[in-house]
This record gives C-alpha cells, sequence and structure tokens, in this order.
C-alpha cells in the first residue's frame, strides 16, 4: 500500500508476512473452511504477539504505533491481511482496542491486556439489521437504570460473534451514542451465525434482551461517545479499504502471472492487445486504489479536515473497482477462475466482504455528497 | 533568496508576497476549459495578465524554482515547489503559462539544450518573454509520433523545414515551438528524426485556427514552407531526435506532477466542488438521490484521480516506479474525465438538449458533453497510454508493427495502390 514504509513499519510487515506465509497458506484456509470459528486460537495468540491488536493502543497502555501514524501502521497490516486473504476478525479487534485504549484504564484495562495478547477476542457490535442498516444507524437502546446500564436491540453483523468473549456494544442513550463491554455470557444475550462469503471469517447476529450490566461496563461516558464512535468507524473504514486493496494486489499478480503463461492459439495472453488493454485498465484501477487508501489512513492520522470525505471517497471507489477488478481476474482465468481449486476466489470473497461492509459504495457516494454540502456551507 | 534557502523560510516569503501582490482566482468552471466564450482580444488581454504575472513572480524570486539559479531559477528542491503551489491556493497565477511552455518545453530544452540556447531561453521564458508550443502532431498521424513526415534537408549552416504540425493550443499567441521533424529517410523511422526550436511568427510560417465541434478555436495547424532554422536551434544529436522524443513526452505525460510547473495545490478541489454542486442545485434535483449518487461520484474520481497523481509523481521522483508509470496516470484523468462530463450532463436532464442562458451552471452542458472525449485524446490518447502500461509498466509483449526495421520511405502510408 505505501510507496516507502519505515524501517520498523517494514520489520513488522516481513514478521506478519512470513506468519501468514507459514500459518495461512491457501491450503490452510480450505481447510478453515469448516472450522466453526475460522481461525485458531493459538494463531491469533501469535499474532497478537508480533502486534496485530496493539497498534491502536497509547504507549502506556501497552501498546504503540510503529511510525507515529497508527492508522497507517494499522494499513500496513490489514493490507497484508487481504494479500493473505488471512483469517481472524483484525478490523473489529483493532477497533475494540482502541476504544478501550481510549478509555478509563482501572475499568478496562484487564480486558484490553487480554485482546493485546491475543487470549481474549473480543469484537465490535455497531452495524444492526435491515431496515436500520445504513452507516451510522444506531438503534439498540442503553438505558441508565440505578447502578446499571440496560440493553435492548439486535446487531448484525457481528465479526466472530460466535467466538468471542467480550462484545464492544455501540448503542443510544437519548440523542447520544454510549458504548457497553458485554460479555457474550451475559443473561440476555443470544448469538445466532450467518452465512458469509468468506472462507474464514464469521459473521453473527446478536440479540440484546433486557441485558443488564453495572455501569462501570460503560467504556467512556453515557450518552456521549459519538466521537469515539466516529473514531471506530474510520479506523474501520481505513483498515477495511487497505484489506481490500491488498486482496486486489494478490489477484491481480497472480493474473499478470497467468496471462504470461498461458497460451492460446501459439501465444501468450498477455501479446493480445484486447487483454492488454483491460490489464492497463486494471492497473490504474489497482493503483489509484492504493493511492486514495493511503491517502485517506494518513488524513485520519493527521486529523486532517478532509478525512471523512477522503474515507469515503476510498471505501466509494475501493468498493466499486475492488470487485470489478477482481471479477475481471476471474473472467481472465476463464473456467479455472470459478473452480474452488484455483486461489482467485480467495480474493474475490475478501473484497465482496469489504464491499459491503461498513456502508457500500452507494451509501458512501451519498455522503461524499453531503459533504460538498456541508463544506461550501461552511466556506 | 540564498541558495538552499530553509523550506519553511521560502514558505512564509512565498505566502507573504502572494497575499501582497495576487489576486484572488476567479471561479473556473469544470467545463471552462473546453468552451470558446471569450473573444479574440479579451483572450490576447489574458494572455497580457498572465506574462505580466510571470514577470512579477520572477521579479519576487518565485519564478522556476527548480530551475538552475545560472538560468534564472531558484535552485530549489521540489519540496519548495510544492510549498509554492500550495501557498497559491486560491490565487490567480499564470495558467497557460505552465504546459507546454514550462513543461514539456523548457524541461525539454533543460535536459538536451546547449548552454547558449538554455542561457538564450530559459530566462526569458521565467520572465513571462517566451511563450513556446509543441510542433509534435501531424496531420498523417497522432499517436504514431515518429512517424512525423515535416522534414528537415541541411544547407550550409542551416536547416530548411517543410510539412505541417497540429494540435498546438493557442499558437497564434504564442512566440517558440519547438519541432520534430525528419532528416533522414533511408533508416528506420525512429533513427531519422531530429529536433529544432524556432519562432513561430516568421516568413514561412502560416498559423491556421482550427475550429472545434463546439466553437473553439484554441487549437492550431501550421503549415511549415522553407522556414530556414539555423544549426544552433538544433536540439540534441542530428537523426536522434527520438531520444530527445521520449523524454519530451515523458515531460508532457508528467503535467502537474513536473516540478518545473507552478499550479495552485487543490486547483482541482476549489474549482470543480462548485461546479458539481451548482449543476445540481440548478437541475432542482438537490434531493434526488440519483442525481446525488451520480455527483458523488463525480467527485471521487477528481479525489481519486489527485491522490493517485500524487502518488505517481512521488514514486517517479524516488525512483520506485518508472517514468512509464506517468501513463497510469494519463489513463486514469482521461477515463474520469470522460465520466465526470457525462455525469454533469446526466443531472442537467433535459437542459442538456436545449438550455437559455438563465440555467446557470447547466447552460451548455450538451456542448461539454459533444466534447466528452477530449479528455481521453488530447495529450496521446488513453489507447496508447493503455499500450504504454501493459507494455512499460507491466512488460507485456510488444505489438507487432510494420515499420520497425524497414528504411522509413518504405514503410506503406497509406493502403497499397494509393502509396
Amino acid at each position: 500500500m505505501l510507496l516507502d514504509l519505515t524501517p520498523d513499519q517494514a520489520l513488522f510487515r516481513d514478521a506478519t508476512v512470513r506468519f501468514l506465509g507459514d500459518q495461512a497458506p491457501p491450503g490452510e484456509l480450505r481447510r478453515l473452511r469448516d472450522d466453526p470459528a475460522g481461525f485458531r486460537g493459538e494463531y491469533w495468540r501469535r499474532g497478537a504477539e508480533l502486534g496485530w491488536t496493539s497498534l491502536l493502543v497509547p504507549e502506556p497502555l501497552g501498546g504503540g504505533s510503529l511510525s507515529g501514524r497508527p492508522v497507517v501502521d494499522a494499513c500496513v497490516l490489514s493490507y497484508e491481511f487481504g494479500r493473505h486473504a488471512a483469517p481472524g476478525p483484525l478490523v473489529a479487534a483493532n477497533a475494540v482496542a482502541a476504544a478501550l485504549g481510549a478509555a478509563d484504564a482501572d475499568a478496562h484495562g484487564p480486558l484490553l491486556a487480554d485482546v493485546m495478547g491475543g487470549t481474549a477476542i473480543a469484537t465490535w457490535a455497531y452495524g444492526e439489521p435491515s431496515p436500520g442498516d445504513r452507516l451510522g444507524d444506531v438503534a439498540l437502546s442503553v438505558r441508565v437504570d440505578g447502578p446499571d446500564v440496560v440493553l435492548d436491540g439486535v446487531k448484525r453483523p457481528v465479526e466472530s460473534g460466535a467466538h468471542s468473549t467480550s462484545l464492544l456494544v455501540t448503542g443510544r442513550t437519548g440523542a447520544g451514542l454510549t458504548q457497553v463491554v458485554v460479555p457474550t455470557s451475559a443473561a440476555g444475550v443470544s448469538i445466532e451465525p450467518l452465512h458469509t462469503v468468506d472462507l474464514t471469517r464469521r459473521f453473527a447476529t446478536v440479540r440484546f434482551d433486557d441485558v443488564r450490566l453495572p455501569r462501570d461496563a460503560v467504556v467512556g461516558e453515557v450518552g456521549d461517545a459519538d466521537a469515539q464512535v466516529e473514531q471506530q468507524l474510520w479506523i474501520a473504514l481505513a483498515m477495511a479499504n487497505a484489506e481490500a486493496v491488498g486482496a486486489m494486489q494478490a489477484a491481480f499478480d497472480m493474473t499478470v502471472a497467468w496471462a504470461f503463461d498461458r497460451y492460446s492459439f501459439g501465444r501468450p495472453l498477455a501479446s493480445y492487445q484486447a487483454l492488454k488493454h483491460r490489464f492497463a485498465d486494471m492497473k490504474s484501477w489497482l493503483e489509484a486504489s492504493h493511492a486514495v487508501c493511503e491517502r485517506a489512513a494518513e488524513a485520519v492520522d493527521a486529523h486532517d479536515a478532509d478525512a471523512a470525505e477522503l474515507l469515503s471517497v476510498a471505501k466509494a471507489y475501493i468498493g466499486q473497482y475492488g470487485v470489478e477488478l477482481v471479477q475481471d481476474c476471474v473472467q481472465l482465468h476463464g473456467g479455472i477462475g470459478v473452480t474452488f481449486e484455483h486461489d482467485v476466489h480467495l480474493f474475490l470473497r475478501r473484497v465482496t466482504l469489504d464491499r459491503a461492509l461498513w456502508g457500500t459504495p452507494a451509501e458512501h457516494r451519498q455522503r461524499i455528497t453531503a459533504g460538498l454540502e456541508r463544506s461550501e456551507g461552511a466556506a | 533568496m540564498t541558495t538552499g534557502e530553509d523550506l519553511d523560510a521560502f514558505r512564509d516569503r512565498a505566502r507573504r508576497w502572494i497575499r501582497g501582490n495576487l489576486r484572488p482566482a476567479a471561479a473556473l468552471s469544470l467545463s471552462r476549459l473546453l468552451r470558446n466564450d471569450l473573444t479574440p482580444e479579451e483572450q490576447v488581454a489574458e494572455i497580457t495578465h498572465e506574462r505580466e504575472l510571470q514577470r512579477m513572480l520572477f521579479d519576487a524570486g518565485l519564478a522556476g524554482v527548480c530551475v538552475p539559479r545560472a538560468y534564472g531559477g531558484q535552485g530549489l528542491p521540489p519540496a519548495h515547489q510544492r510549498a509554492l503551489n500550495e501557498e497559491l491556493s486560491g490565487y490567480e497565477y499564470p495558467r497557460r503559462l505552465q504546459s507546454p511552455t514550462f513543461s514539456p518545453c523548457a524541461a525539454v530544452l533543460l535536459e538536451f539544450g546547449t548552454e547558449e540556447q538554455k542561457l538564450r531561453h530559459i530566462p526569458a521564458i521565467l520572465k513571462g518573454e517566451e511563450l513556446w508550443m509543441q510542433f509534435l502532431s501531424e496531420p498523417s498521424g497522432g499517436s504514431d509520433v515518429a512517424g512525423a513526415l515535416t522534414s528537415a534537408v541541411r544547407d550550409g549552416d542551416e536547416w530548411v523545414l517543410n510539412g505541417s504540425k497540429v494540435w498546438t493550443t493557442g499558437a497564434w499567441w504564442s512566440d517558440w515551438a519547438i519541432c520534430l521533424a525528419r532528416t533522414n529517410w533511408d533508416v528506420p523511422k525512429h533513427r531519422g528524426l531530429t529536433v529544432f526550436i524556432l519562432p513561430i511568427h516568421q516568413p514561412g510560417i502560416e498559423v491556421h485556427r482550427i475550429e472545434m465541434l463546439n466553437g473553439s478555436m484554441e487549437f492550431c495547424q501550421e503549415f511549415l514552407s522553407d522556414v530556414r532554422v539555423p544549426d544552433r536551434d538544433r536540439i540534441g544529436d542530428v537523426d536522434d531526435g527520438w531520444t530527445v522524443g521520449v523524454r519530451w513526452m515523458f515531460h508532457e505525460r508528467m503535467l502537474f506532477n513536473s516540478p518545473l510547473v507552478t499550479v495552485p495545490g487543490r486547483v482541482a478541489h476549489r474549482s470543480a466542488t462548485p461546479g458539481l454542486l451548482n449543476t445540481l442545485r440548478d437541475a432542482g434535483r438537490l434531493d434526488d438521490p440519483v442525481a446525488r449518487d451520480l455527483v458523488g461520484e463525480a467527485r471521487m474520481l477528481q479525489v481519486v484521480g489527485e491522490a493517485l497523481q500524487r502518488r505517481i509523481g512521488r514514486g517517479i521522483a524516488s525512483g520506485r516506479m518508472s517514468d512509464q508509470a506517468a501513463a497510469i496516470g494519463r489513463l486514469f484523468a482521461g477515463v474520469a474525465g470522460s465520466r465526470i462530463m457525462t455525469i454533469v450532463f446526466e443531472v442537467a436532464g433535459s437542459a442538456g438538449a436545449a438550455w437559455s442562458d438563465d440555467d446557470g451552471a447547466l447552460a451548455g452542458t450538451g456542448v461539454d458533453f459533444l466534447m466528452r472525449q477530449v479528455s481521453c485524446i488530447g495529450g496521446g490518447t488513453t489507447e496508447m497510454a493503455r499500450n504504454v502500461v501493459s507494455e512499460r509498466v507491466l512488460g507485456m509483449p510488444r505489438e507487432r508493427t510494420l515499420d520497425r526495421d524497414v528504411a522509413f520511405r518504405d514503410v506503406p502510408r497509406a493502403p497499397s495502390g494509393h502509396s
């Protein structure tokens, strides 16, 4: 994704690439298709040791950025997740780590330590079912009742919902948002697995029926979590974009190699101008995706005024062209491209997932236009 | 203004001078560049003003930031040019002098010109005294640049040029041209070319303005009849013009990424955004989710395009990408520009077909749509860019040609029986 990595980023990236190459090769991904969790606990714990869940946590709490630009660091990581179609709820876990890291250390320190150590799986329960499923829609209620808070509502899709120990639930208290850490074992929590396109990622619907927890389960302030939720959303968008770009890159590289190796009518596919021009278009989509993904991640780290626009632009573009590019890769492979045996579907699954999560391209195009109006009004 | 002026000090100096001396930029609509809404007199007045702006920048020590001091520039690194561009955001600047005068023309002079040529022309360019044009394309072929038919024949210390060049923007108000001509017909096409420089307004050069389908008269065609060019105005070696030509076209593709080019930072951001919103508003479709979706897409393409050009500019500057990667940006800009024009036309609704002068941003969008493909043609077609990306960036096999390894005079130039 980045043209130039810092030495620390390069070390971190190389360690992750070695680990994923060893622990999550395509054959292992195929085997994990039937695994309920989609990944093994030991894999996640060792990944966490490499720093997978610590980048967005402040240094005094045991985390730390590699470059002073934590969201860019996290994108370097999720790009490699995309390039390897790697298992694990990376985006959700990092959103939770960022939330806990920004909150009162006393109340949530132990969970944060477990998340950073990879010994606990904690996920973010944010999106809600249709018709309240537009990005930013939150209807789940968090009510204060004496020393307790009470949750009522439904969240979906919740990544690794059935395999997490804790959920960071974003709900509504009056006009503001509230975030609560809910153990999946709490009374009133019911979890129903969903089907999904990815081989190793898992999603669930989680229902909260009168779920009652002591008030110190709240992360931050009751009714005042809007800014923190937006920050988590920005992290999720930046990381999902980078993951999709990694998957695009892997599928593209594989298809370019195929075009050189595959001969028809006595010449390589790469010698046909009709196909060369399609590769040129794909290359322009790919470089454009790299460029806007990096630009958006930088803007989040720098707190640039146009960070929200850049994230929506990146999500709309990568969502649209990521899928186009990988479907074109399938087309250029011909029949083998739609078999389970060939690897290209591993990446098609990943870009498909990333397109549909965290707001579709159409939703983000609406956000872009609304942002234009706002910036005109402000000017 | 000392060598190695600190970046922050330079930025401060540029900011103070710009705020004290330049006017805010007039809003430039998305499609204004393609329209012909100025009389020739108004156009000449604008050119004159831009020459004055260039002179003011020169006198303030802000012209030619990355040009060596020996030729009147500032001798500073590209970061300083970027700082100047950022500080110029929202202010007037000599827009028409940037391309092709600074890049590719001045860039080619700096790279291949003799010391004498550089001393004569670069300071004049930096002062706004010389506007340059490219005599590159010919009526016989736009994309096949190396197939130039304009001939240059040696006569003592001079060369005699005959032929025709085309697609020069505003040659009628420009001063000098850089010209690709054929000096040897008995070798393959790439090995018989030579580059010259010459004044445009002289006996033997007839400048003819071409009317485009929207009424624009910006483009010109030139007819060269026995134009005499002294040998000292030759750029590079005789018959080695393609070495110059390859870099010439690279500098052309660099567009706003060239460190020689001054362009206010985020110029697209400031100019295009009101254009898109005004179209939506004037079409009465602010509440139409379909129109809002299209505008979101147009804005997306603009922002992605800016990010892509930045990435490619940095990639080439740092050596992480080859020079040929500039074709990726050219391809994207062409396709995106065409799509944005389609969106504006779509949002305009029936006003795209018939409009009144009171229709605000919608007026003329139909004509702009007729000119849509300009973004995919000008500066090298997107088809050529796709060849460059697939062959030079991805390393795929070259297209078969019938003019390689053949003396150029034997290359077919028309259906057999007509040549």
